[in-house]
């Protein structure tokens, strides 16, 4: 069956993507974006170990009206405990101007493994949170953020 | 953030500093990138002891609020620590109680 409102969404959809680029135009100085190589890349100097998914969950809304501005909560399963922690956290987007986000260092002391902070998203995009645990392994969870509005310069 | 904790209480501790997070990527109406000034780094510490650092690149939004938890198990003081591009140095801090 045919969704009649589908079409409407279409050009509601096109519509807004045509708004971020001009912005981006008019903002950016070169179309250079952030690709997902570039980001792997980034997570690649974190550690030696292979990439799993799970145990990470990144709070994100799935729409950001604001680009600007978009809360982030990351989330790992850990007891966080002197044998068992998470080390390091880390994010990057795929479709920002530069595929760095945030960096964090953590210890048993924090008792969870939980994040929160703000970021901007200039465009709708994939972002990615690796975490790296005290025994070397690496788990990784990625969310896809639809943006109206690109959180453009600053 | 909370003045007093039970011991083996998880508290959260909130952060907010005013900061432009200038990211680099704008050009002013000349047409010239705009220079990049951002918060670089924050680092929290507890009793002296790093309990929590983030690296913070342009992708962070203006004014970057932190948020993490700690877990108490004595009294101490937290001492925070924000630096920006120009090395200029904001600090703040933070007594609990553990009761």
């Amino acid at each position: 069956m045919t969704d009649p409102s589908l079409s409407r969404r279409g050009a509601i959809a096109l519509a807004s993507r045509g708004c971020v680029i001009a912005l981006a135009a008019c903002l950016f100085p070169t179309e250079a974006w952030a690709s997902p190589s570039e980001a792997k890349a980034l997570l690649a100097t974190l550690g030696p170990g292979a990439l799993q998914p799970g145990k990470v969950t990144i709070g994100a809304p799935e729409i950001a009206e604001n680009g600007n501005t978009v809360p982030i909560m990351i989330d790992v399963d850990s007891p966080m405990t002197d044998a068992s922690y998470v080390k390091t956290i880390m994010m990057v987007a795929d479709g920002n101007p530069l595929p760095g986000v945030a960096r964090f260092e953590l210890s048993p002391a924090n008792g969870r493994a939980h994040v929160e902070f703000r970021i901007r998203l200039a465009q709708t995009q994939n972002i990615t949170a690796v975490a790296l645990m005290s025994d070397g392994t690496m788990w990784t969870a990625t969310k896809n953020v639809k943006v109206t509005i690109g959180g453009c310069g600053g | 953030m909370p003045t007093t904790a039970k011991k083996g209480d998880i508290i959260d501790i909130k952060t907010l500093i005013s900061h432009p997070m200038v990211s680099g990527q704008a050009k002013d109406a000349a047409g010239k990138i705009i220079p990049r000034d951002i918060i670089n780094t924050f680092t929290c510490t507890f009793n002296g002891k790093q309990v929590f650092a983030m690296k913070l690149e342009p992708a962070i939004s203006a004014n970057p609020f932190i948020s993490f938890p700690v877990k108490m198990t004595q009294d101490g003081t937290f001492d925070f620590q924000w630096v920006d591009d120009n090395g200029q140095v904001y600090k703040d801090s933070a007594k609990v109680t553990v009761t």
